[in-house]
């Protein structure tokens, strides 16, 4: 048995390796694809691009790199601008994410602490059903003969219908509402473990609540807004399914294009060097977020 | 205090309000007789039976509850061990790399993630013949891809949560690592694996970008018979289907809730039990 076993590996590498081979395999092998693909010509063919490495005759690898579908995005308004409006509607999205959900986030860890679980188990319930029906259902609200409009014009306050369904405004309530729960996690978790006995010693020397809040809460809660900010606006940046289904149909997102670019146009090396882009973009925040969630894990365990 | 209480009340009313009222709104219209969604045409449950009749959603969501209840099962596995590296293994040879890419997909858009594992099947078709094509496998694997992710976390920060001197003491008493893991560490960190396992399934049941770029002809899940039903204006049967899904939620999160409780209760017997018993023992030696 002694033999075998030094033959074998250790359970831990067995452990380790098998998640580790899948995420290898599955996740950072495709980006190395695409990254390849990325650099290669269309082709009328499947699949519709150009090989990237050549065997020679004399057995040398010749690569081809093909600079032409990145020139092609930089020298198009079209991606420049996609990937701008992409930004800008994650953004302000972001931004109402965050004014929406502070104050539910805060309510509830100032709440009474035998509701907090319940109240919080309400934020993330609609999150369990399906995603792209919660979308689907402001299509019905939004629309020109649509929940909204039929209540104002009912009430007398319009005669004419608003156009909500397929503007800006349309997506960003889509988004604000797909992704609040995640605005609202991170807050409540920091918003909740605050030390209120801080809040207690201002208000002793005089503080005003409100200025406790904006001099103590506040700051306090940096990390809470960062993480909950990253979570909303990086998704968000390559959101496909929200624009689509309320957004103006001209409206260029970025997860949009890309789409098209494969589905519409079949052109799978301008759709690969679009993802790359967006990668190069989303780079940054991902791995702030990477890091801060470290930081908090070494928190959490010191605590 | 006043003044403050009334400022949580209005936004807790506020906040529940725009998260719920859109749900209340697909319910009401499910069971509206008229096809134009938003104008009241009398009460009806013709909708249903019209769902009912749809062979081809009823596929879709046969196939997609497949793919979920295989895809929950595979990213349960894998979380478990990645949160278990994570957690107990401290450092080793590539663990940033690893913890990376435990994290990069919970936030990598889905776009990207889809158009990356679709090149890699074709790829892979090319170079040694497998998958064959596109279907169920290969929904399957990119759903475990990006599921596993939120289940590691999951279970990441339930395991550091847990007190270490449990399985320090089943070590120490010379029980095997794997005999520690199954007797003493699965079952404390259980109800984390049920709510990985409902995270992952509803993920797959949800999702709809990564399906369409791997999904071949022929094997279109729910979504995207919903996606492409619904681009074209609403319907209701839609509606109706969203209701039987939101009372399948309803029902699963009570039920889920009702054994949480009933299991932390247990578990609070079992300890008070464990210390009373503890108190006996001592009052005896003291006696003895």
């Amino acid at each position: 048995m002694k033999w075998l076993r030094r033959w074998l590996p250790s359970g831990r590498t067995v452990v380790t390796s098998v998640p580790y081979l899948w995420l290898l395999l599955f996740f950072l092998v495709p980006f190395v694809i695409v990254l390849k693909i990325s650099f290669s010509t269309a082709q009328i063919a499947m699949p519709p691009y150009a090989p990237l490495l050549h065997w020679m005759s004399d057995k040398v690898v010749q690569v081809q790199l093909d600079f032409s579908n990145f020139l092609f995005l930089i020298q198009d308004n079209l991606y420049w601008k996609a990937y701008l409006t992409s930004i800008g509607i994650a953004f302000v999205s972001t931004v109402l994410c965050l004014l929406i959900g502070y104050p539910i986030a805060y309510s509830i860890a100032r709440s009474d602490p035998s509701r907090r679980n319940i109240l919080m188990l309400m934020i993330v319930l609609p999150f369990w059903t399906s995603f792209l029906l919660r979308v689907y259902a402001w299509i019905g609200i939004l629309k020109n003969n649509g929940l909204i409009n039929n209540a104002l014009m009912a009430l007398g306050i319009i005669d004419q219908p608003i156009q909500m369904l397929q503007t800006d405004f349309a997506v960003y309530i889509g988004i604000v509402y797909s992704y609040l729960p995640f605005m609202i996690l991170p807050l409540y978790a920091n918003l909740e473990k605050m030390d209120l006995t801080l809040l207690e010693a201002a208000e002793d020397l005089g503080c005003r609540p409100w200025e406790a809040f904006l001099k103590i809460t506040l700051p306090l809660s940096v990390p809470g807004m960062i993480a909950g900010c990253l979570l909303v606006f990086i998704p968000a940046v390559g959101e496909f399914v929200i624009p689509a289904l309320l957004g103006d149909p001209g409206m260029l997102m970025i997860g949009k294009v890309l789409w098209t670019e494969f589905f519409n146009n079949r052109d799978w090396p301008v759709a690969s060097a679009v993802a790359i882009a967006l990668l190069l973009f989303l780079v940054l925040p991902i791995m702030y977020l990477d890091r801060a969630q470290n930081r908090a894990d070494e928190e959490g365990e010191r605590n | 205090m006043q003044g403050r209480s009334w400022f949580r009340i209005v936004s807790l009313i506020v906040g529940f309000a725009f998260l719920y009222i859109p749900i209340a709104s697909l319910i009401v219209y499910s069971f509206n007789a008229s096809k134009l969604v938003t104008v009241w045409g009398g009460f009806s449950t013709k909708w249903y039976g019209e769902l009912i009749r749809n062979e081809q959603i009823l596929n879709a969501a046969w196939l997609s509850l497949r793919v979920a209840a295989i895809t929950a099962t595979i990213a349960v596995i894998l979380g478990t061990l990645a949160g278990m590296v994570l957690a107990r293994f401290g450092p080793f040879k590539g663990r940033t790399l690893f913890s990376g890419l435990t994290t990069a997909p919970l936030v990598m858009p889905e776009v990207i993630t889809g158009l990356s594992l679709l090149l890699l099947f074709v790829t892979l078709e090319q170079l040694i013949g497998w998958p064959q094509g596109r279907g169920m496998t290969t929904i399957i694997i990119a759903h475990v891809t990006f599921s596993m992710a939120f289940v590691t976390v999951i279970v990441q920060s339930r395991l550091a949560q847990m007190d270490e001197s449990l399985e320090e003491a089943a070590l120490d008493l010379g029980a095997r690592p794997w005999k520690v893991f199954f007797l003493i560490t699965l079952p404390i960190i259980f109800p984390a694996l049920l709510s990985g396992w409902l995270l992952a399934f509803t993920l797959s049941l949800d999702d709809l970008v990564i399906a369409s770029f791997v999904a071949g002809p022929g094997s279109s899940t729910l979504p995207m018979v919903i996606f492409s039903k619904v681009r074209l204006g609403v319907s209701p049967d839609i509606n109706a289907l969203a209701t039987i899904l939101v009372v399948a939620v309803a029902i699963g999160v009570a039920i889920a809730g009702v054994m949480m409780t009933r299991q932390q209760k247990a578990r609070d017997r079992d300890a008070q039990m464990a210390l009373a018993a503890n108190q006996q023992m001592i009052e005896s030696l003291k006696k003895g």
